[in-house]
């Protein structure tokens, strides 16, 4: 491959077999099975295609899957920034085991994540007696599948924020307390402006993931058709009716819109380096 | 009023307020699920649970997630160590786009992950049939929960070491080459040992995935009890059967695997830092 030829000389060996190795095995495990979503989709022709993707049910999911995953970003990124800021800052007892913890919807599958929540709040749950008693539609409702989000992504904001937090500079702040500025001025115009790409970071991350989760959704979602479906359950239920071409349009959509939010990723990524150099 | 002595700090009212906010939230998103599966788990006793466990279908279930984590982290380890040599010890064109596509998976819902093996090795596809006219059977069989695993677990190592090696530079095994070192002398002798923190945190998170996975599995896994029934799998057949203490006493085990997993990545950070800290 031309585009992979060496620009400048190194005296380190390996290059043929490691660059060749790494070229077989991205193809085989990733590109080649995901070029599959297009190639199936290509045989389907224009007007199936948008049939597939514009049936009212499947837009339904797209939107839930999409506005779900935006309300549980939104609450992430105020959490997250809540925990990073208590876990950097103060000190306390159980400090380093909050901090552990925060890997925890990493490291825990995500089917026990989704059958811990849709428990919880079930109508006799622990939490769910109290909605039911107040009215409160959790279960099979876009409110539960925003709460399970809330849980995936939060992760993704505290660890993109602590390190750029812990990083900070005391004599900024100190400068601006100098200089006659509130504390609250301080954390308006120094603090968050500063931190803001970190947390706009974390938040697409969690975003992104939670476009696509499925696990420790369905549990909760209770997923009734028009109300509760998310955009990966309609490609499972399409494939469970062995309309591989409907799922792969599906899938496809769901893929670029993925691949739109890997671009966005990249450019917050660049403006976020930029902003703390 | 204003305190002088620490001007960085919090009121501390405002410290007070916002901590117990974040105790909340811990509470009601971290402490209660945890808390609440081994309630369920063990609402019933202990013989209740053992019993659960022990479940020759459960058992089973365990076997094949523990074969599938066997070969995927080693397959993945190789990969990422060969993939992270390429990028940072070597300048070429296109790097950004490789480091890109390394990522890829990731950006991929679970789903989608299980749906392209379908689509790629199905037995309505040209290759499926092929290789079931073989006696070869991929989806709705193990080797079809492996390759899906394969695929979702992919980016984690060379994630991890891409960046640890990236800020080691090529100096020492450099030196070692001009001093007349050979290549896989260099790698055993100073790269490996340079990166095995890196590495090893990338092994674990690469079994926390692969243990835990369960969209892409569920896919291409047919759901064949004591075949082709993963951990999470089974703990999603008990569920949906309303066996809710057998399922969270599974569940359990999955759950005392993640705080492990979660304690050891809290052990090799630390790790992690001192090596990093001892380089600059």
């Amino acid at each position: 491959m031309a585009s992979l030829t060496r620009k400048k000389r190194t005296i380190l060996p390996g290059f043929g077999l490691s660059m060749g190795y790494t070229v077989f095995y991205l193809s085989a495990i990733v590109i080649v099975p995901l070029s599959m979503v297009f190639l199936n989709t290509l045989h389907m022709g224009v007007q199936p295609f948008i049939n597939a993707v514009t049936s009212p049910r499947v837009l339904a999911s797209y939107k839930l899957s999409f506005s779900a995953a935006f309300f549980a970003a939104i609450f992430d990124a105020f959490a997250g920034f809540l925990v990073s800021w208590v876990l950097v800052r103060y000190r306390f007892p159980g400090r380093k085991l909050l901090d552990s913890l925060v890997d925890l919807p990493f490291a825990l599958p995500t089917a026990v994540a989704g059958i811990c929540f849709a428990t919880l709040y079930s109508p006799v749950g622990w939490l769910g007696q109290f909605a039911d008693k107040w009215h409160i539609g959790i279960i099979n409702t876009p409110t539960g599948i925003v709460i399970a989000l809330i849980f995936i992504g939060f992760p993704f904001v505290v660890r993109t924020l602590q390190p750029v937090l812990e990083e900070l500079e005391p004599e900024i702040e100190e400068s601006a307390y100098c200089l006659g500025a509130t504390r609250l001025q301080t954390f308006r115009k120094i603090l968050l402006p500063h931190l803001f790409p970190a947390l706009l970071t974390g938040a697409t991350l969690a975003f992104a993931r939670s476009i696509g989760e499925y696990g420790s959704v369905i549990f909760i979602a209770g997923n009734l058709p028009m109300k509760t479906e998310i955009a990966p359950l309609m490609i499972m239920s399409k494939l469970d009716q062995f309309d591989y071409a409907g799922a792969s349009a599906v899938a496809l959509v769901l893929l670029l819109l993925s691949f739109a939010m890997l671009l966005v990723l990249n450019g917050v990524q660049d403006w976020q380096q930029k902003a703390n150099h | 009023m204003i305190d002088n002595r620490r001007k960085n700090s919090d009121p501390a009212a405002v410290q007070v307020l916002l901590t117990i906010l974040v105790l909340l939230f811990y509470f009601s998103f971290i402490f209660l699920p945890l808390a609440l599966v081994f309630s369920q788990a063990f609402q019933k006793g202990w013989e209740i649970y053992l019993e659960a466990v022990r479940d020759p279908f459960t058992i089973e279930a365990v076997k094949l997630t523990l074969l599938t984590a066997a070969i995927v982290v080693p397959l993945n380890a190789v990969f990422g160590v060969t993939a992270a040599w390429a990028i940072t010890k070597f300048n070429f064109r296109g790097k950004s786009t490789l480091k890109t596509l390394l990522d890829l998976p990731f950006a991929v819902s679970p789903v989608i992950a299980g749906l392209i093996f379908v689509l790629l090795a199905g037995s309505r596809t040209p290759l499926g049939s092929w290789l079931g006219e073989q006696g070869i059977k991929i989806i709705f069989s193990t080797p079809g929960i492996v390759i899906a695993t394969l695929f979702v677990t992919f980016p984690f190592v060379a994630r991890e070491l891409i960046p640890l090696m990236e800020s080691q530079g090529c100096e020492e095994e450099e030196a070692a080459i001009t001093l007349g070192a050979r290549g896989w002398h260099v790698f055993w002798k100073i790269t490996l040992p340079n990166i095995r923190w890196g590495l090893l945190y990338g092994m674990i998170l690469c079994t926390a995935r692969s243990i835990g996975e369960f969209g892409a599995v569920s896919v291409v896994s047919g759901h064949i009890r004591g075949q082709t029934n993963t951990i999470p799998l089974q703990v999603e057949i008990l569920y949906s059967e309303y066996n809710f203490t057998a399922s969270f006493a599974v569940a359990s085990l999955l759950v005392f695997l993640s705080l492990i997993i979660v304690l050891i990545k809290g052990l090799i950070e630390k790790k992690f830092r001192k090596n990093s800290i001892q380089l600059q």
